[in-house]
């Protein structure tokens, strides 16, 4: 240290000021932190949660408690076998478990719920080394799984108990009512959310509430829910007008089923979807097309899970093809 | 907001950038002191872009101020004069600012210069002309700028009469005068505008007069009311005239204030000559105008010493050469919370530890900041929020740069044009992971230039 020459304001100052040296930029921001996108994150899926458990009251907590409670031991079981430091504070896991339950039917048992958080956490992130390295959305994983796995709890039928107290659950899903049988839910139901489905898909004013939030504070793009909604309206619009006039339409696709979830918060995972605004865009156009593919050429009623997952797998191939062209270049 | 400017298709502003706090209020209302002359400077004898300075003096030789006292051997270096006069000691090696270990020639004062309001006046004040200019011309123009030993004092610190020189391959037609001083905290140009305004139009006229520029337009960022309403008086019936643009980071990096004005893109590893235009500071304006109006070299600059480290926050005018410490002891001495002190700005400055290390003529500040301020947050993950990506001004994609930089992959970093990135932070301000995105880029860059050279 060379400041002997300098004198100090205050002598009694037992030390000279210790002096540090670091790379440039010396100046950073600190409101924003990986932890504080994970606190928005759940401050956006507050009105969710609330609205799952205002319709599915029980079935909704206890679905939540399991996946909660399976991502966080998950976590702390799979990270310890990694030999690594706890990852428990980051939040990820924690915003893993309340999607995965909000993406799950009330009535599912208890293991399905356990059995989604465990292969959502360990293979679908940290068997890629962690948060940030994952491929695939963890909690869209963990539920293609059991909803492989399980057929049945996760099937339409698996969302309906006719002697449930809870008027929701005694009803069919509004997409597989229309898918198998014409019926066509009220959109003021679809709307409010008081129609059955999985927890958080049902109610599209709080999905709205929600992304608006994620979108304002930009902890999640634009651009991706942008792309996704768009491709829905204009997908579903041509069905609406080239198919039978029977009253499901283009409204009832973006309000019905999990489109504004899925285009909220699960398309929007950053870790899983490209890094560009372009490639957000296309990202967004290409997640909303697929789901318009598999809701109306598949067997199943609702596409967003599969359609999520296939873009999660274009992305790397989308960053490569869509690295901007530098200030100046050609 | 558009810039308002007749014949300028620029916005006043660029794509991308952040908004970090100013912090200028530190020292934007001190006006620049004059320091008196120190007891040593130290010159280093590489001080700009390009070749260093060969010494014409031998130790215990007495010099005047101003006298030559290096020269340099190639076209693109400057020459280097005694800042303050007095008695040459042995040269030593010295580490700089920026890290670089250069031969310098240290300097006893030794004889008198003016002091206080004298020097400025002699270096500032006096008769700034701004007609009648016909006699100087455009070749003896940059050969008195030469022999000024002038470089860029916006920090960059190019050789200035390189850029002045008359050029027939790239015609010169719009001299920008950067006056945006974008950087975080510090003043020293926005206060050589409002108190010295005269001789950076009379230097911008003669600088514009030598490259042949037919526009001469001053850049200032919209936060410095003051220097903007001072130099438009001063230029009133010149011709020349005052852009101003929006405040934002880097907005005085000079492809982004050429975008901004002129609405052109200077190409890829090119010069703003590639777009017609030069451009240079308004510190090295009015140096222009001394050396070509009086025939006398850069010996003084204004430095911002400011931060929260510093308990008097001020503006200096202070011979090249002098000591990071003096400059500190004269500004009243450190906070007991001072922990790093950097030459230049926060955003792009070096942080060094000796204070015995020699300002050179390219610092425009000391900022000495404290615990508090210079506070990061915990490194975490990359999570690909793609903030990186809409704040960096040059369009590229910084965590996948640094990504490529981690795992030594250069064939992927220069995928992703590693090499235009110019270090300004912008992205590692923004992480919310706190990674050390410029670092890890700069070892990138410095690994690829390695495999380049074979």
């Amino acid at each position: 240290m060379q400041e002997n020459n300098v004198k100090t304001i205050d002598e009694t100052e037992p030390t000279a000021p210790v002096i540090h040296v670091s790379p440039s930029p010396h100046l950073v921001q600190t409101e924003s932190s990986t932890r504080r996108m994970m606190v928005d994150v759940m401050i956006a899926l507050a009105p969710v949660v609330a609205m799952s458990l205002f319709v599915f009251r029980g079935y909704a907590l206890f679905q939540l408690a399991v996946c909660l409670g399976g991502c966080l031991l998950a976590e702390l079981l799979f990270v310890s076998m990694r030999g690594r430091a706890s990852t428990l504070k980051d939040g990820s896991a924690i915003v893993t478990g309340v999607i995965l339950a909000m993406s799950l039917p009330g009535t599912a048992p208890w293991y399905v719920g356990a059995i989604a958080a465990f292969v959502a956490i360990g293979i679908g992130k940290i068997i890629f080394g962690g948060v940030g390295m994952n491929l695939f959305n963890p909690a869209m994983v963990g539920r293609a799984f059991v909803m492989i796995s399980f057929a049945g709890a996760l099937a339409a039928s698996g969302f309906e108990d006719v002697r449930s107290s809870v008027d929701a659950i005694s009803q069919a899903t509004p997409m597989n009512a229309y898918k198998m049988n014409g019926v066509v839910a009220p959109l003021n139901d679809l709307f409010w959310g008081t129609t059955n489905g999985s927890l958080g898909e049902t109610s599209a004013l709080a999905c709205l509430l929600g992304g608006l939030y994620l979108i304002i504070r930009r902890t999640a793009s634009w651009e991706i829910p942008a792309g996704l909604l768009v491709a829905v309206l204009v997908l579903g619009g041509v069905a609406d007008l080239a198919g039978p006039a029977d009253g499901w339409t283009v409204l009832h696709q973006i309000l019905g089923g999990s489109v504004l979830f899925g285009a909220f918060f699960i398309a929007t995972d950053p870790v899983t979807s490209p890094l560009t605004p372009k490639g957000k865009l296309i990202f967004g156009l290409g997640t909303g097309m697929l789901i318009m593919l598999l809701r109306l050429f598949s067997g199943y009623p609702e596409g967003v899970m599969f359609a999520v997952l296939l873009m999660n797998a274009l992305t790397p191939l989308i960053n490569r093809w869509t690295i901007p062209t530098p200030f100046g270049g050609k | 907001m558009g810039l308002k400017l007749e014949g300028y298709a620029g916005s006043g502003t660029f794509a991308h950038g952040i908004h970090p706090p100013g912090h200028k209020n530190l020292s934007k209302d001190a006006p620049i002191r004059v320091m008196p002359t120190p007891d040593m400077v130290v010159l280093s004898l590489h001080q700009n872009i390009g070749g260093p300075c060969a010494p014409l003096v031998k130790p215990r030789q007495t010099v005047q101020w101003g006298e030559t006292i290096g020269k340099g051997s190639s076209f693109v270096s400057a020459t280097l004069h005694a800042s303050v006069p007095g008695i040459v000691q042995r040269p030593v090696r010295m580490t700089l600012a920026n890290g670089r270990h250069m031969d310098t020639l240290p300097i006893k004062s030794e004889g008198e210069i003016p002091s206080g309001r004298g020097l400025w006046d002699e270096i500032f004040g006096g008769d700034w002309p701004t007609t009648d200019l016909d006699g100087y011309e455009p070749a003896r123009i940059s050969h008195d700028i030469n022999d000024g030993g002038l470089v860029g004092l916006g920090g960059a610190a190019f050789p200035t009469h390189v850029k002045i020189t008359p050029s027939d391959k790239k015609p010169i037609h719009t001299l920008i005068v950067n006056g945006c001083e974008c950087e975080p905290y510090l003043t020293s140009d926005y206060r050589l505008m409002v108190e010295a305004p005269a001789p950076i139009v009379a230097g911008a006229l003669l600088a514009g007069r030598s490259v042949g520029a037919t526009r001469i337009v001053i850049g200032i960022e919209d936060n410095k009311a003051p220097a903007i309403a001072a130099l438009k008086k001063a230029a009133l019936g010149t011709g020349i005239q005052v852009a101003v643009v929006k405040t934002k980071y880097p907005q005085g990096s000079e492809k982004h204030l050429i975008q901004a004005v002129i609405k052109r893109q200077v190409p890829l590893g090119g010069l703003p000559s590639d777009v017609g235009v030069a451009m240079s500071n308004v510190g090295t304006m009015a140096a222009v105008a001394r050396a070509v109006i009086y025939k006398k070299p850069l010996t003084h600059r204004v430095i911002s010493v400011t931060g929260g480290g510093i308990v008097n926050p001020s503006n200096v005018l202070a011979p090249i050469g002098v000591s990071f410490g003096a400059l500190v002891e004269f500004c009243g001495g450190l906070t007991p919370d001072a922990v790093r002190l950097v030459a230049g700005g926060p955003m792009m400055g070096f942080a060094f530890s000796n204070l015995n290390t020699p300002v050179t003529k390219g610092t425009g500040g000391l900022t000495v900041m404290t615990r508090d301020e210079v506070k990061a947050g915990e490194e975490t993950a990359c999570v690909r929020c793609g903030k990186c990506v809409d704040v960096c001004p040059m369009n590229l994609v910084p965590t996948k740069i640094a990504l490529a930089s981690r795992h030594q992959d250069i064939a992927l970093s220069r995928r992703y044009n590693i090499m235009a990135c110019f270090e300004c932070g912008s992205c590692a301000y923004t992480c919310p992971a706190h990674i050390p995105l410029v670092q890890l880029i700069r070892a990138g860059k410095a690994r690829l230039a390695a495999a380049d050279r074979g």
